[in-house]
This record gives C-alpha cells, structure tokens and sequence, in this order.
C-alpha cells in the first residue's frame, strides 16, 4: 500500500522532495565531515551566509521567475527584516533568555515587518511592469536603507525615543541605552544564528515557496505572467495575486534578514550589504540559476557565495576572476549555441546513454 | 535521473567545498615543512648553530635563518578593493614595510614573521571570512580590522578564539570591547573630547560651527563626542550640519548656514577629500573662520587641483606627519616613497606601529610561535600594558587593559603648505 502510494506520487510531488533531498545531503554531509574535522574555519564561518543567500535567491526567484516582475529591491526587505528582528533581540535579550524562543520570535517579527513592507511597496509599484517597475523597486530599496540610516531609537525607563536627527535629540535618561545609532547601526546582537536553523529555514523557505507555486494560488500567478489579459480575462484578481506573491516573497527576505542581522555582532545599513550591490547580487544567483528554477538558484548561490572565498589564494585577482567567471557562465547558460551545444553533449544526455559514466562524475 | 544527477551533483559540491578548505589547510602544513627545510639547509651550512636552536644570521648577513619551530603568523584585515581600499592598502603596505624590516634585523626574539593580509571589502561579513580564512592559514596574531564594522565583527569570533587583535584604526568604540583586543589610534571619542578640550582651552574661539558626515560613523562618533564635551567648554555650538556619502559633493548650504550662524570656527570631523571641497566652498563664499579637522584631515596637501593656500592656517589632529624630522618617521616615510611611489597617511603609520607593538609585546610576553593563538593571546594581554612603546605615531604610547592606547594628541598646522607641529 505504502508503495503504491510512492509511485503514485506525481512527477511534481517527487521533484520537490528531491529539492529537499539536496538541502538535508547537504546538511548531513557537512555535519558529518565537520564531526570528521575536515572543514576549514573558512567554511564554517560561510554556512550561515550560504543559507542566507540561498533563503534570498529562492524568494526572490518567486518575484523574478514565478510572477515574472523584474524586482531590483529585495535587499531592501531583507534590511527591513533584520532591523525589525534585531531590534526586537536586542530589546529582549534580557526578558527572554531563552535563545531558541527569542529568535524564533525574532524571526516572526522579522518576517512580518518585512512582509508589511513588501504590501506597502507592493501597492504603488505592482501597477507598473517590466523596467518601470524594476526602477521603482530600485528606489525604494534605497529609500528603505537611507530612512532606517537616519533613524535613532533609544530607550530608557521612560520607554522608547525616536529621533532623525542625532542620538542627543533622544534625550535619554542616563542609564538609557541607543538601540539603532543612525548610520552605525545597531551593535551588540546575539550571535543566534546557526547552520542548523540556516537549513531549517531553507526547507520552511522552499516548502512555502514550492507549494505556492504548484497551488492553485500559483497557477493563478504564472497565468498573469505568461499573459496578463487572457487571465484578467478569466476572473483572476492581478492585483490580489500580484501583491500577495509580492508580500510572500518580501517576508522570505525579511527572515534572511533576521539570519543576517544575528550572524555577526554589527548591523548597519550600508550600500554594501543593504544597498542595490545587494539586491543585483541577489538577482544573479537567480537569473545565473535560471529564473523560476528553484533548485538552480540555491546552487547558484551556493556556488557564486563560495567561489570568491575560494579565490582568495588569487590576491589582487580574485574579483576580476570571479567577475570573468560570471560572465562565462551567462554566455555558457543563455547563448543559444552553447545550449545546443550542451543539449547535444550535455551530462543529461551523457547519462542517458551511459548510465555508469555517472558515478565517475 | 534529472533527480539522481542532482543528488550526485549536491553531493559533489558539497565534496568540494571541504576539498577546498582542506586544500587551504594542506597548503598551509606545506608552507612550514618549506620554511623548516630551508632551516635545516641552513643550519648544516652552520653546524654549532643549529645545535643551540638560536637565530643566526647566514652569510651577507641579509637573509636570516629560521629556528627550527617556525615563525610568527601574523593576520592582517582590510579593505583592498572596493570604496574604501585607499585605507587597506595604506595598512597592508605600512604592515608589510615594518614586517620587512623586522626579519631583517633577526626577527622577533629570532623568530621570523609571517605576514599574511586578507581583503575584507570593507564588509562585516567578508571580513569574518577573511578572519576565518587566516585562521585556517595559521593566523597567531591579528593586525585589523581597518575600518570600524568590520572590526566589531571580527572582535566577536577573535573574542571567542581568544586571540590577540590589534587593530590600527578601527576607531569605534566597540572596537576593543573585548579584552584581547587593542588599538592603535585614537578612539573616536577620545578625539572629539581631546579636540573640544583643545579649542577650550586655547580660547580659538566662542562659537563652533560643525559640519559632519552622518553616513559615516568614524565622524558620527567624534562629532557626538565634541558635542558632549562642548558644554563643558567656554564655546558654544551654533551650527550643526550633517551631510551624507550620496551628497558629499556640493557643500553650499552647509557653509552658508555656518557662515549665517556666525561661527568664527568651523570644526570638519572627517577625511580630507570632502574638506577640500569644503574649504574651496567657503572660499567662494569669503568666509573665513578657524578650521578645525581630525586626523582625516591628514592628506589634504595631496588632494589634486586643490589650492594649497586655502589650507592655510588648517589646524588639525594628527598622530603622524609624513614631513616629521624624526628619525624612526624618516625612514619609514623614505622606505615607503621608494616602495610605492606615494607619501604613507596615518594608516600605514597606524599599521607599519602595529606590527612593532606587537613585536615588542611578543618580546615582553617571551611567547613563541610554538605556542598556540590562545596562550600567546593570554600572555600577550598582559604584556600589552606593561609595555611603553615609541613610534611614528606617538611616543611612550601605553595601552590600558580596556584596549585604549594612551598617547599625547598632537595638534598640526598648516602654514604655507607646510604642516607643522603646534605642541
């Protein structure tokens, strides 16, 4: 009977759980070896990163390959994200010692700020397709970074302050403490982060994020992707469907914020993390990954995470290594007699035929 | 097998993403036996020597034979690419100078140095890879961060290695939260105090026009500082004007708001290509207070199409002059000309000081790199406040255990486009 049941599971069904086959490999192979000790500190320092990144290339790739809106915004979410979750960490770390409960909580709330976000930025902007909505994302990631740069939030026993001004305007009492320092950001959260709630996340992320899109809900989206009339045309609401991938996809970069945000001890809303390097960078693993391949995305950023650390025995070269790489594999990706090239030669292919080569690979 | 293929391929990346960082550790065990070999060649060529284990110096007296256990790594931190590379590549080349200079003359208790810099972007979270990369290397002793964020993150993960850091310019107060990391600049708070005390005390003048960089926590932290300490000063702040990375081009409006407040100084918490243009600005607007800046300021001489003369009378606070007569400054700023080809700012003075302060630390310690990171750490804590240190950027410098550096401010003036000490 159980069996049956196996087989009858649809072709989908099966894809997915080999999606979340790769993610608990992965997490049992690197716990085996690093019980082993044979990963470097360098890798270890990376785990919680790589589930970041990954966390932000699958939802993002809900905007970019299921809804099929370019969004050049989304590290603006996870910014807001992990704001919001670190500034409810730092508050409470006292009231709440409990370190799992906190961040759980943390998480939530990150999520939801975000995801508020993401309804607010979804309004205005979801009226506008194709570049014009690309720049207006843009914007406002912008706008969300340099709004939170200016704000400075203190709280003593009278409760919180807020000032855009500098951290004297707050006026605290003696004893009270500056949660977010303007610029420089906020300091001092807990290092709550770990590659375990890392992977836990990305399975919650894709198991979220996969059974949207094979919902009726995600035929729905993909309908207004591929052709927007014909689905107005049906009944479905655009803007309901529109925003509500928008918002999903936002809170999923709200909870990569709050993973960022308790990563390392500091947070502070520059160009670099926050800023559209960012949100681009994001987008790459995405489109490198092929837009609206989920499995790709979280390869590819595994591997463009990994691969500038790799190169770090390069020197002065390693940027100019990994922007030629980049590059290299568009043109192999996307150019269309590479694609021949590949589906005559490619592995798929090589496996089909020789079933035995595989296991040499 | 689209599903099999992908298993497979996880699999693989996953395999080589160890394979790598083991590679790292392969190459680092290589490194040594490489060092140990040349050692033992070495030493037959002087056999009583090798027996003693004591550094010798062979031949032309130039190259320096190892000891048999090895060497001191040192790890260095900063941004080497990217918009703030100016400041890493400062330190790497001022660290590398004194690196050099150390093995040539014997070493650091006739143990060589190892100095290995890593590029962090000026990111928090490259720099903590680039931390764990010169763990994986070896790393017994830390220069870095250069830049504040990345240097609080990296305080964290030393903090729970235990390993001694000391940073060049990390000048944020979170810096040295940790007691096994130190510094070797100015707090930025310590400058904005020391500044506000200077202006008090001289009588330069009764209001104060500050003009800051609110994007940048560096002039954040001394302007809040200065302004703490203001009220406890004869002058008065009458105009408080921040600007921003995107909008530090155009200066007008806050000039012409220090200019109507009447300010008879002007006080430039940050680095010396926006001062420039802000004394060009105030220039155009005849507007001529006292101008007063930081150690940022540092450079300005050098700024291109910039003209000299309106840095005339600039007074600032500067922990190393390239124009010093002093000795150990000479030579340094001399060795670094002929090297690179450019005058050295204050953070290759901050770092090319660092690498000597760690030298005389390990000295005072007696710690060998036989020892793992966390004993030297722990003796070198220690050491770190007994020591009396005289460089380029100070004399008689002494380190607190809060990781504060206690050093004179010396306060500079430019006087005909020469910069000369006022104290």
């Amino acid at each position: 009977m159980r069996q049956m049941k196996t087989k009858a599971l649809s072709k989908q069904t099966r894809n997915n759980l080999v999606t979340y086959g790769i993610v608990i490999a992965a997490y049992i192979a690197v716990e085996i070896l690093m019980r082993a000790g044979m990963v470097s500190s360098l890798l270890k320092g990376l785990l919680v990163p790589l589930c970041i990144y990954v966390i932000l290339a699958v939802s993002l790739n809900l905007t970019v390959g299921i809804l099929g809106e370019l969004s050049l915004g989304h590290a603006g979410f996870m910014c807001v994200g992990a704001f919001a979750g670190a500034i409810f960490s730092k508050c409470t770390m006292n009231a709440i010692p409990v370190a799992g409960l906190r961040f759980f909580l943390a998480l939530l709330i990150g999520a939801a700020f975000a995801a508020l976000a993401g309804i607010l930025v979804g309004i205005p902007v979801l009226r506008l397709k194709g570049d014009y909505l690309a720049i207006v994302t843009l914007a406002f990631g912008e706008i969300i970074k340099n709004v939170i740069n200016i704000i400075f939030l203190g709280r003593d026993s009278r409760g919180f302050h807020i000032s855009l001004k500098d951290a004297f305007d707050l006026g605290l009492e003696p004893e009270g403490e500056v949660i977010i320092k303007g610029p420089q950001g906020i300091t001092g959260t807990p290092n709550d982060s770990t590659f375990l709630i890392g992977i836990l996340l990305i399975l919650v992320t894709l198991f979220i994020v996969l059974n949207l899109i094979h919902s009726r809900t995600g035929r729905a989206i993909m309908s207004i992707r591929d052709n927007r009339i014909a689905a107005e045309s049906v009944g479905i609401n655009v803007t309901k469907y529109k925003l509500l991938a928008f918002t999903v996809s936002a809170s999923l970069a709200g909870v990569a914020g709050v993973l960022y945000a308790h990563n390392l001890s500091t947070l502070a809303a520059q160009p670099k993390n926050f800023g559209y390097n960012m949100s681009i960078m994001i987008l790459v693993f995405v489109v490198l990954g092929g837009i609206g391949n989920i499995r790709g995305s979280i390869i590819a950023a595994v591997v463009l995470t990994l691969l500038p650390e790799m190169l770090r025995s390069l020197n002065d070269y390693r940027m100019l290594i990994y922007a030629v790489v980049l590059i290299a594999v568009m043109i192999f990706s996307w150019s269309p007699k590479c694609r021949e090239f590949r589906e005559r030669y490619g592995l798929k292919r090589l496996l089909g035929s020789k079933k035995g080569a595989k296991e040499e690979v | 097998m689209k599903k099999i293929l992908s298993l497979c391929m996880a699999m693989a990346l996953v395999v080589s993403m160890t394979a790598c960082g083991s590679k790292d550790d392969g190459k680092a065990t290589t490194a040594a036996p490489a060092d140990n070999t040349t050692t033992a060649a070495a030493a037959e060529n002087d056999g009583t020597a090798a027996a003693g284990g004591e550094a010798t110096t062979a031949a032309a007296g130039e190259t320096v034979a190892f000891t048999g256990e090895g060497s001191f790594k040192i790890g260095g931190i900063g941004p080497t690419t990217g918009g703030a590379s100016a400041y890493g590549i400062a330190v790497q080349r001022g660290a590398q100078i004194a690196a050099d200079e150390i093995n040539a003359a014997g070493g650091i208790n006739g143990y060589m140095v190892e100095l290995n810099f890593q590029d962090d972007e000026h990111d928090p979270e490259k720099s903590v890879n680039a931390y764990n990369t010169l763990k994986d290397w070896g790393m017994q002793v830390l220069v870095g961060s250069v830049t504040s964020n990345p240097c609080i993150a990296v305080a964290e993960k030393s903090q729970a290695d235990n390993l001694f850091q000391l940073t060049p310019s990390g000048t944020a107060v979170d810096c040295v939260k940790y007691d096994n990391a130190f510094r070797m600049c100015f707090s930025d708070p310590n400058q904005g105090l020391e500044s506000a005390k200077y202006i008090g005390e001289n009588s330069l003048a009764t209001k104060v026009a500050v003009i800051y960089d609110s994007s940048d926590p560096y002039s954040v932290g001394i302007y809040e500082a200065f302004r703490a300490e203001a009220e406890n000063q004869s002058f008065e702040i009458v105009s408080a004007e921040a600007f921003t990375a995107d909008s530090k081009t155009d200066f007008s409006v806050q000039v012409q708001k220090s200019k109507d407040a009447q300010a008879d100084l002007l006080y430039m918490p940050f680095y010396y290509t926006e001062a420039s243009l802000v004394l060009q600005e105030c220039d155009k607007q005849s507007y001529k207070p006292v101008f007063f800046g930081v150690d940022g300021m540092d450079g300005i001489l050098s700024v291109e199409n910039f003209k000299v003369e309106l840095a005339n009378e600039l007074m600032y606070m500067a922990p190393f002059v390239a124009t010093s007569e002093d000795e150990q400054v000479k030579s340094f700023v001399t060795k670094y000309e002929t090297q690179f080809g450019e005058t050295p700012n204050q953070f290759a003075a901050d770092a090319y000081d660092c690498m000597y302060v760690v030298k005389a630390a390990i000295e005072k310690a007696g710690a060998t790199p036989d020892m793992d990171a966390s004993a030297i750490c722990d003796a070198l804590k220690t050491a770190m406040t007994e020591i009396s240190y005289d460089g380029i950027t100070g004399k008689e410098i002494s380190w607190e255990a809060t990781g504060e550096p206690n050093k004179a401010p010396m306060i500079v003036q430019i006087k005909d486009g020469v910069t000369v000490e006022l104290q």
